[in-house]
């Protein structure tokens, strides 16, 4: 079978449309226009209805009920409601936030900025494989602490965090349980019940919806939690989101999740054994390539590797037809490699020849095979022209080298 | 990130690959920059100890597409001319050629103390020492860091 190039396989930063998530959607842009807060006529009527039909589609996912679904533009908001929104809420009671250092950005700058507004927030720490230990975590929660904010899995390295331990933590001594579940729902089972969590961000965009649209699950009993809201106006879901419902994308949302809940098992271990393939194709043809991260607790479809001596913006310009991502300096906006990887200790030098491969919905055995390929020939490419690599064969330490860096 | 042509171009075909026998009298060998910053190069010079003339370049680079370029363009650059030419090379020179953006400035940066530091260790090696005896030049404080 011919392969069509450039092959997708970064899944993480986002996925496609599927095609029957798009179809769900489409009477939505015209003839079923209306607004769902139009409570005085059919137009009104069906949008309500299908926002609606939307909600119970995202509960069921996620084993919540339809009234604990609060849309959103996207989890990087669901995330700032759930944090900014639970901080100012429950401000009486403490000014203390726990979360952990290889969140997303929409998680730390949000704790950044309640810092400045006098919470306190305490980062844990990750162990090698990326996970937290959840002792640090007992440990670090005072009477003041109002709030953990943990993810579900991470988006660079896929790691799954130990949800229903800190669950339980949280329970036990009352705090309020965040998870940013945007790269684990839809994929791996997500119970906000087994699991004890009050808020849980996500997103359609990561799960075959559209972009723009996400929601935030808020647990309404056992304990009811509620948040301050941060965009104000006509009252919408509940008052804690203002603004006229995105009903096309809550629609796309809704059928997203459906189908991932349909199809979840078997979908799974598809994407488990590509990657499996993948890693398998790469390892047995290159040496000195490392796993970042927990092989045992991490999302199917995530393999993210070091290829030690190639940097990975070189890589990236080597498999051009591939879309992957890299965790090198040069590839980020600040300059700095990824700091995720540097949490679990992998050195600089590594992270700058990281590679995250985000495998999806549509990759086959076939384009698998052919990124082992593209990936094994320009790594073999680049060491060659690599002086690390020549110390490296030569038998120089090159962490013992002094470096004459600017 | 789009890249110049001229930057896939040598990122495709990089001229003068390779390393020279860096006990060579003749061989002045350069090695700038450091792993943890994601770059490092290594550009060597044979030099024609009667004319001084650079007969022979090599490097290997560790780095982005615009390294990679950065330093097989000063590869090309430096042969052929006298060390003192060679020297005069500016690494502004190499981002005008390249089109490089301001974000890859440090790259042709690199590469101008890559040939520094080769000349330099030649030079050493030849008696001709200047105070500093290893690596980075001193006196090229390039325009960009």
């Amino acid at each position: 079978m011919a392969i069509k190039l450039p092959i997708y396989m970064d899944h993480h930063a986002t996925t496609p449309v599927d095609p029957r998530v798009l179809e769900a959607m489409l009477p939505y842009f015209t003839e079923k226009f209306g607004n769902a807060a139009s409570r005085n006529h059919s137009f009104g009527w069906t949008a309500e209805e299908a926002v609606e039909n939307a909600r119970a589609q995202i509960a069921r996912l996620i084993n919540a009920t339809p009234k604990e679904i609060i849309f959103t533009s996207g989890a990087t908001e669901s995330n700032n409601l759930a944090i900014k929104g639970a901080a100012e809420m429950y401000r009486e009671k403490g000014n203390h936030i726990i979360t952990q250092v290889t969140e997303h950005k929409a998680v730390l700058d949000t704790c950044k900025r309640l810092e400045k507004y006098g919470y306190q927030v305490t980062y844990l720490p990750v162990e090698r494989d990326g996970r937290i230990n959840p002792d640090d975590l007992r440990r670090a929660i005072t009477p003041k602490t109002i709030l953990i904010s943990i993810m579900y899995a991470n988006n660079e390295i896929g790691v799954i965090q130990p949800i229903e331990e800190i669950g339980r933590i949280a329970k036990e001594h009352g705090v309020l349980f965040h998870c940013d579940g945007v790269q684990a729902v839809g994929k791996i089972p997500v119970d906000v019940q087994k699991d004890g969590i009050d808020l849980l961000s996500l997103s359609a965009h990561k799960i075959y919806g559209p972009k723009g649209v996400g929601a935030l699950y808020v647990r309404r009993r056992n304990p009811r939690v509620q948040l301050a809201a941060i965009i104000d106006g006509g009252g919408h879901e509940r008052g804690m989101r203002s603004g006229t419902l995105n009903v096309p994308g809550i629609v796309g949302l809704g059928k997203a999740c459906e189908i991932c809940m349909n199809e979840m098992a078997t979908e799974s271990e598809r994407l488990r054994r590509l990657r499996d393939r993948l890693k398998a194709g790469i390892e047995a043809r290159l040496d000195e390539v490392y796993v970042n991260g927990s092989m045992v607790h991490r999302l199917p479809n995530n393999l993210n590797m070091s290829f030690a001596y190639v940097e990975g913006e070189s890589l990236l310009m080597g498999i051009n037809d591939v879309a992957v991502s890299s965790g090198s300096a040069c590839t980020s906006a600040t300059l700095e490699p990824s700091y995720v990887l540097k949490a679990l200790g992998v050195g600089e030098d590594l992270a700058h020849t990281s590679i995250r491969f985000g495998l999806g919905r549509f990759n086959t055995e076939e384009e698998v095979d052919y990124v082992v390929e593209r990936v094994v020939e320009t790594v073999n490419r680049l060491r060659e022209l690599s002086p690390l690599y020549e110390l490296a064969k030569e038998g120089v330490d090159l962490s013992k080298m002094q470096w004459k860096a600017d | 990130m789009a890249y110049s042509e001229k930057v896939i171009d040598h990122y495709r075909n990089p001229r003068n690959v390779g390393s020279l026998p860096k006990d060579d009298p003749n061989v002045g060998t350069g090695l700038v920059g450091a792993p943890e910053c994601g770059d490092v190069m290594k550009l060597q010079v044979r030099v024609n100890p009667v004319t001084r003339v650079i007969e022979e370049a090599k490097f290997k680079t560790f780095g982005c597409g615009s390294a990679i370029a950065s330093s097989s363009l000063a590869t090309e650059w430096v042969k052929g001319k006298t060390v003192e030419e060679a020297l005069q090379i500016k690494n502004t020179e190499i981002v005008r050629e390249l089109n490089l953006p301001p974000v890859k400035i440090h790259c042709s940066v690199l590469a101008e103390d890559a040939i520094k530091a080769a000349i330099s260790d030649w030079k050493r090696k030849s008696g001709l020492a200047e105070a500093a005896p290893t690596g980075a030049p001193a006196a090229a404080a390039p325009a960009q860091e």
